[in-house]
């Protein structure tokens, strides 16, 4: 597809310990052709971007709990409000952790089960994609992708209650898998509540997940099924109303 | 006046604590087969100025409430004394 105009344009939060900011950057840029910025925690504005991105890393050397410090950055109030007024924000690895502490999402992710830092490809079980289309438009119910995990605190846990909530609201959007696609015990690689990887808002257009669609965006580095989650959002902003004035 | 606040921040009964468990497995394989459960938690010791104990109290409570503890999976209590020595010391310089 062409781009006319404007192009998408997201905002990439960097904290003191981020590490996958550039990668993002990188796909935004160089494989998407869009535009990125990179936005230091201590900034105030976000500078009204389309999505808002919360990378991966170990924000503020993951002290007291993972995503505790980093909630209370400047920056995290502009994000809050970009959630409330309904603009994607996908927070992956330390950004879904960095979104479970500023409430924006439900529950939390604690130490692996196994206590081991879990690098590898992952097989997920996308779920109920139309909870959020913004970021998972372009995926169907029940398929299975690929993707990585790199993290050592990645065992989501709420309480039953809450984990019956989100069920029932269908806002469990991607459960760790084998390759046929069948939540096991054994595919889980972090002990998380009923295999939960990622999980959504009410709204749909907030996304925490373990994973790292970034990693995942060039044949060469693998797969590009974390690549389909950007196009998601691509088309999504295409679809938007106000699309049409910005010229996208 | 300086107080001194000791806060214990526990994980809630039925989160599972896998540091926990490790530490009881390598304490039963020590020979302490006696240890049927260890639960791990963090303690951290904080030194602040407040009025009197009633401001110093309300104030750990909103620090654990705001960031020390995540009600999600954890708990918190504490332990509130003031600074002696320092309130001492205070008085001889004063």
């Amino acid at each position: 597809m062409t781009l006319l105009g404007a192009r998408p344009r997201i905002a990439v939060i960097v904290f003191p310990g981020t590490w996958s900011e550039r990668d993002f950057a990188h796909v935004a840029v160089e494989v998407l052709g869009w535009e990125a910025q990179l936005v230091w925690h201590a900034e105030a504005e976000l500078g009204e971007p389309d999505a808002v991105v919360l990378p991966g890393g170990f924000a503020h050397g993951d002290h007291l709990r993972t995503g505790a410090i980093a909630r209370f950055s400047p920056i995290m109030a502009a994000v809050e409000a970009a959630a409330g007024e309904g603009v994607p924000i996908i927070g992956s690895c330390n950004g879904f952790q960095v979104l479970t502490e500023a409430g924006l999402l439900p529950g939390a992710l604690m130490r692996n089960d196994h206590l081991e830092f879990r690098c590898d490809w992952q097989w997920l079980r996308v779920e109920q994609p139309r909870a959020s289309p913004a970021w998972l438009g372009e995926l169907s119910d029940g398929e299975t992708i690929r993707l990585p995990i790199s993290h050592g605190e990645g065992r989501y846990v709420a309480d039953e209650e809450t984990l019956d909530a989100l069920e029932a609201a269908g806002r469990v959007v991607l459960r760790y898998a084998a390759a046929g696609g069948a939540v096991t015990h054994e595919a889980n690689p972090n002990g998380s509540a009923r295999g939960i990887a990622g999980i959504v808002n009410e709204r749909g257009n907030v996304l925490g997940m373990m994973p790292h669609p970034e990693r995942a965006a060039e044949e060469e580095v693998g797969g590009t099924d974390g690549l389909r989650l950007l196009r998601s959002l691509e088309r999504w902003l295409q679809e938007q109303p106000a699309a049409v004035e910005r010229g996208l | 006046m300086r107080w001194l606040a000791e806060v214990h921040v526990a994980l809630r009964p039925g989160i599972a604590d896998p540091e926990g468990q490790t530490i009881g497995s390598a304490l039963q394989s020590l020979g302490y087969d006696s240890v049927s459960e260890v639960r791990s938690g963090k303690l951290m010791r904080i030194a602040f100025e407040a009025d009197d104990s009633a401001g110093a109290e309300a104030t750990v409570a909103d620090m654990c409430r705001r960031l020390l503890a995540n009600p999600v999976m954890e708990t918190a209590s504490w332990e509130l004394r003031a600074d002696e020595e320092q309130q001492s010391a205070e008085t001889v310089t004063g």
